[in-house]
């Protein structure tokens, strides 16, 4: 009855790229469907496995782009107009430091439909009473979590100031594909902090990438209103703007 | 989706029919983007949005009518004046919306 409906729900509950296409004018059946996965076969019909090929190419890049519209296809009868909505898996906020400001941010950072992680290597920060509404929350290392899992939907959030805990996390975040790469502190804080990594060998075009201090200039002065801060630099990021 | 999929969800599990409509296109400024949904209930509940409240009304009309005609369709909504629907956006942009019946 309902496969689609229910194959898209299951998708987005597993956090599993997906898209849908719907004929939304032109010569075809109007309100037709076609479930596009990636590495599985097609649910549904736009009516022409010609017309299903050419959409399922298109949805896959336009997944991969985190792009949805309108594209025009050319068929027997004419032309037909297909909306392809994608599904790209959530965005994750890594958050390096369990601190005050950490606690408000997992809030805002949920509401935005991120997944958050939570990590900091001192265990009197990193409790589950504090984080119980991260989707995770990782009692190491940075630079013992980091490697590996950051990807162009990864936003690292670093909020130690101590270079204990910044330094290696950035060494991991900057040369990675991460989408944004922040960090906490004053801009005294930042220029020994470049000092810091440039004799370390960081490349000035991985500094560049840095934003610091984090956050938009709003006169922040409570933790919660530093997370609203930090807030909307990421959501700025994530439409590839810097919000200045 | 997934900020209406909870609600439609309990309209399903009351047996209730469900029609959505979901922004397709957007010229000048429109106060929600691409993709931006809105789901009714055959009951008359309704949740989501596809704008800034300028056409949920008509959007909702024309949910309960795809709930009833099983048919689908795509909503255009400009400056006022010379559209059926005689919906002007405040912001001076332009909506395609389709609407259809969740029966897929």
């Amino acid at each position: 009855m309902t496969i689609l409906y229910t194959t898209l729900k299951a998708c987005l509950a597993a956090e599993q790229p997906v898209a849908v296409a719907t004929i939304i004018d032109g010569t075809g059946q109007i309100g037709a469907k076609l479930l596009v996965r990636p590495g599985e076969a097609l649910l549904g019909t736009l009516g022409d496995s010609i017309l299903n090929e050419a959409v399922e190419r298109d949805a896959l890049a336009m997944l991969l782009r985190a792009e949805s519209g309108i594209r025009s296809y050319t068929v027997a009868d004419g032309d037909v107009q297909v909306f392809i909505e994608t599904y790209p898996p959530p965005p994750t906020m890594f958050i390096v430091g369990a601190v005050h400001i950490a606690i408000p941010l997992v809030t805002f950072a949920k509401t935005l439909g991120f997944r958050t992680v939570v990590i900091d290597a001192r265990g009197a920060f990193a409790t589950p009473e504090r984080f119980a509404h991260a989707d995770e929350l990782i009692h190491a290392w940075p630079d013992e979590v980091l490697p590996g899992r950051l990807t162009s939907n990864s936003f690292v959030v670093l909020l130690t100031h101590d270079p204990k805990l910044d330094d290696p996390a950035l060494k991991v975040a900057l040369p990675s594909p991460a989408r944004y790469v922040g960090a906490l502190g004053s801009p005294k804080t930042h220029a020994r902090r470049l000092e810091r990594l440039r004799a370390d060998g960081v490349p000035e075009e991985q500094l560049a990438r840095l934003h610091a201090p984090i956050g938009l200039k709003i006169g922040s002065d409570s933790p919660e209103e530093i997370a609203v801060s930090i807030i909307a630099e990421v959501v700025a990021a994530r439409h590839g703007l810097t919000g200045r | 989706m997934k900020d209406v999929l909870p609600a439609i969800e309990q309209w399903r599990a009351r047996g209730e029919r469900v029609a959505f409509a979901t922004v397709v296109k957007t010229l000048g400024s429109a106060p929600r983007g691409v993709g931006a949904k809105m789901a009714v209930s055959s009951s008359g509940a309704m949740i989501g949005s596809v704008s800034g409240g300028c056409i949920e009304g008509a959007v909702f009309d024309a949910c309960q009518e795809a709930i009833k005609t099983g048919k689908a369709q795509l909503l255009h909504f400009g400056v006022a004046d010379d559209d059926a629907w005689d919906v002007g956006l405040a912001c001076g942009g332009i909506i395609d919306v389709f609407v259809e019946p969740l029966d897929w």
